[in-house]
């Protein structure tokens, strides 16, 4: 077996067994917190009887580890089943949330990734000069500011002063492509701003890396321009780390972001996760949880994939 | 100086008057209507000019909604759901701004003369939106599904007193176990909506007989809904389409309404109440209601089982202080009972209790504490700004020489794990329709809720005949000797009362406040129109 083959089998079999030991941990973690769903539901209204009743209904009075493994057989067939709070069907409503939250990603990663490594390219292009000292300071700035002070601040001057884009980024069924992009235009604002820093400085500091090498030398010799050795020669040996850290921030752009969905009542899967924790729906916290660690593994995944097929040395071992 | 302006001007001055508690409620109607007659106006409508009209596409941003909210009525529970609830469904009867009945799916209702027998008229002609008519059989079996042993309803509390309903022809009749002169206000409750069948089968299809038919429902991100062709009342409903927004960050809700994305919103934060006033083509509506801000001691619990200690602490709250700098003004001070003006039969001589550290000083001497910390507990979530106001109460306690001590805890599970089981802590109430349905709710012996652990054989006997008795007031009376009772002897420090704090654009019309609740009570919806 070719052995990049044999690596992905066995990262894929890890993936699963950290899938499963994921939604273990989840489970527990939902059993330690205070209180169950009949108490969230009822809230202050709750009288011991109707809580007896509903705790009863959604068979609460079984056994954790019963509960536990029914879910899990159920899972492993592909039925994820029904929100305990309010009886919708869990797939059906946590895949539109995904969708949403898949979307924002990729319209956040398709301004993100290629800007920060253009940046990046600058940087080194015009490396200690007033470029470099520009970019650096302004990206290390957006990324200190926490999120939501970012996403008030573009609310404010692009939605209340010049109503520019709208500041609500809620989408449904319906709208147009372009409704849609216009609707999510400042939560991809602040997602790139976000995320712009920490991949500007890794290309930055990648390609400086390979700066120090021979045959970078070789090419200035040669008598190339300063970018065409970046761009050519410098950029391709320096793809590994680059991909790792890409690979990170698009990971943050689909489980880490529920703020500023919060902040722009964007209908992405951290708020609903965040609803029903708060209202101890263990089923859809489970679902959640393992969307959540599918999408880290899988990208961590194609990031060390990426990072083998880019270098002669892992692609051909002796 | 226009007709207008000096409409706006005596409104202002009346609603000082209320403030300053110099006026009663009936002053405060009757010079409402004269504010109105003035204008000529009718009366109801003083708030808005303009009659209604028919059309538009209204926007609600909305606080307080989750993606596990259900369209089952009997599990509604925060402002958003409430909201979707008001438009899709109805009950027998609401309660008007005034605190007079609203004869919804009710046409007429008579009591027998002990108050134990109530009689419902079922109004002809009423459809669901699955075309079905309603009949008191559909009335009867809503109620029983709230009442039923099984239940799961919010409205379980309430529906205790009793003893047997029956269904026939037009007529709904409840019969009671003790008489209740109360009842048309219980069952006004937001959880009691009449469903085809009851709801016994498909309680969350959304299918009910209100003025709007639920369209799209994607809860915790946006309901949408259309008007009900066949909605039995012209008066109310003006909207083609109607759509909430669940937007629970205070700024975001803001920021919508400010630049023109949405039409209402609720919960606006004190804090930024007074600039959002001045924003261009914004009104802010203040409504004085029964929302109250508390802290708990349960009086069977050490130390607070002194009655001695209990009154040194009511003595060190500075009320004024903690009106002005947690609720920015925007509330009014509290007595330490959990009723107020905003209350039919409340009697406005009730001293108010000043804050006096001399008092509260020589109280805790008396009640010989033994100088160990008291402990209160305390999270965001007991209300808004409760973390401030525990640090205030702290410092006053400090200077009379109470050793009092805050505990931080987590917003999660604060309603499951510290209120109601550990003896002090600070926590809200929402208030009730009416005085009799607050102290049953939360003082007397037999109470679910009561989170003060207050057991007065006194209190329990004057509730029970307040209601059963008649003679309005005699029943003031009883209820004054209650209130006395809860101020002097129970376990409750309720330093404010807060006003409900909405905001609407210029682009609609027809707001009136209502004392109980937020969005004119949730109809916000209903009663409004596009300017």
């Amino acid at each position: 077996m070719h052995p990049v083959v044999k690596l992905i089998a066995q990262r894929l079999a890890l993936g699963m067994l950290l899938l499963l030991a994921a939604s273990a941990l989840i489970f527990v973690g939902t059993q330690i917190l205070p209180g169950d769903v009949a108490q969230s539901i009822l809230g202050q209204s709750a009288t011991p009887q109707s809580l007896a009743n509903l705790r009863a209904e959604m068979g609460l009075n079984e056994p954790a580890l019963s509960r536990y493994f029914s879910w899990l057989f159920n899972a492993v067939q592909g039925d994820l089943g029904v929100a305990l709070s309010n009886g919708q069907d869990i797939a059906s409503s946590m895949g539109k949330r995904l969708s949403n939250t898949l979307f924002l990603a990729i319209c956040a990663a398709i301004v993100a990734v290629p800007l920060a490594i253009i940046l990046g390219l600058i940087a080194v292009r015009y490396q200690g000069r007033w470029p470099d000292r520009v970019i650096s300071t302004v990206t290390l700035a957006t990324v200190s500011v926490p999120e939501f002070l970012l996403g008030y601040i573009a609310m404010f001057f692009l939605s209340v002063q010049f109503r520019i884009f709208p500041s609500l980024a809620t989408v449904y069924d319906g709208m147009t492509l372009l409704e849609r992009l216009n609707a999510i235009a400042l939560p991809v604002i602040v997602l790139v701003l976000v995320v712009l820093g920490h991949m500007m400085r890794m290309t930055r500091a990648a390609i400086l890396n390979v700066m120090q090498s021979a045959y970078v030398e070789t090419a200035e010799l040669k008598g190339l321009r300063k970018f065409t050795i970046i761009a050519r020669h410098a950029l391709p040996n320096a793809i590994a780390p680059v991909v790792n850290v890409v690979m990170l921030n698009l990971a943050y752009l689909v489980v880490g972001v529920v703020v500023v969905e919060v902040v722009f009542v964007y209908p992405g899967m951290g708020q609903y996760l965040v609803d029903h924790v708060s209202k101890r729906d263990v089923p859809v916290v489970q679902a959640c949880g393992l969307v959540f660690a599918a999408v880290y593994i899988g990208l961590n995944l194609v990031a060390d994939i990426v990072s083998i097929l880019s270098n002669p040395r892992l692609r051909h071992p002796k | 100086m226009t007709k207008d302006k000096v409409m706006k001007d005596d409104l202002a001055k009346l609603i000082d008057q209320i403030d300053a508690a110099r006026l009663n409620r009936r002053g405060f109607m009757a010079g409402a209507a004269a504010v109105a007659g003035m204008a000529g106006m009718p009366r109801m409508a003083f708030a808005q000019t303009g009659t209604p009209k028919k059309g538009g596409h209204l926007k609600l941003g909305l606080g307080g909604g989750e993606s596990s909210n259900s369209l089952d009525p009997a599990l509604t529970l925060s402002q958003a759901p409430y909201n979707v609830m008001a438009h899709i469904g109805e009950p027998l009867v609401r309660v008007h701004p005034d605190n007079s009945l609203d004869m919804r799916v009710a046409e007429e209702l008579s009591a027998s003369p002990d108050a134990k027998v109530w009689t419902f008229k079922i109004r002809q002609g009423i459809k669901f939106h699955n075309g079905a008519t309603l009949t008191a059989d559909d009335v009867l079996k809503t109620m029983q599904r709230h009442s039923d042993e099984k239940a799961t309803s919010g409205a379980l509390g309430i529906m205790k007193g009793i003893a047997s309903m029956r269904a026939e022809g037009d007529i709904f009749e409840i019969t009671l176990t003790d008489a209740n002169a109360d009842l048309p206000y219980l069952m006004a409750d937001r959880h009691l909506l009449i469903q085809p069948g009851g709801g016994m089968e498909n309680p969350a299809d959304g299918i009910m007989s209100g003025p709007y038919k639920i369209v799209v429902n994607e809860p915790g991100v946006r309901h949408t809904f259309e008007r009900f062709a066949d909605y039995w009342d012209d008066s109310i409903g003006h909207f083609d389409t109607t759509e909430i927004l669940i937007i629970n960050d205070v700024t975001a809700r803001t920021s919508a309404l400010q630049s023109g994305q949405v039409d209402m919103a609720n919960l606006i934060d004190p804090k930024i109440a007074e600039f959002l006033a001045r924003a261009p083509g914004v009104t802010l509506a203040q409504t004085q209601g029964r929302g109250q801000n508390v802290f708990v001691m349960h009086v069977d619990t050490a130390p607070f089982d002194n009655v001695d200690l209990r009154l040194a602490l009511k003595y060190a709250i500075d009320r004024q202080e903690m009106l002005d700098k947690v609720l920015r003004g925007f509330g009014s001070i509290g007595n330490d009972i959990p009723i107020n003006a905003a209350y039919p039969l409340f009697d406005e001589t009730i001293p108010q209790r000043e804050f006096d550290l001399e008092k509260a000083a020589e109280h805790y001497k008396k009640s010989g504490h033994d100088g160990s910390p008291i402990i209160l507990r305390v999270a965001d979530t007991a209300f808004p700004g409760a973390v401030d106001a525990a640090a205030l109460f702290q410092q006053s306690a400090l200077k009379a020489g109470i050793p009092l001590e805050l505990k931080r805890e987590p917003n999660d599970g604060y309603w499951s794990e510290v209120w109601n089981k550990q003896p002090f802590c600070a926590s809200y109430w929402g208030g009730r329709p009416t005085q009799d349905q607050m102290y049953a709710t939360a003082y007397i012996s037999s109470a679910e809720w009561n989170d003060t652990k207050m057991k007065n054989d006194r209190l329990d006997a004057l509730l029970m005949e307040a209601r059963a008795e008649l003679d309005q007031d005699k029943r003031k009376a009883q209820y004054r000797e209650m209130a006395d009772l809860v101020r002097d002897e129970g376990g409750l420090i309720l330093p404010m009362f807060n006003d409900f704090l909405d905001a609407y654009s210029e682009k609609v019309a027809g707001w009136v406040n209502n004392p109980n609740g937020d969005m004119m009570n949730d109809q916000a919806a209903l009663k409004c129109w596009m300017a």
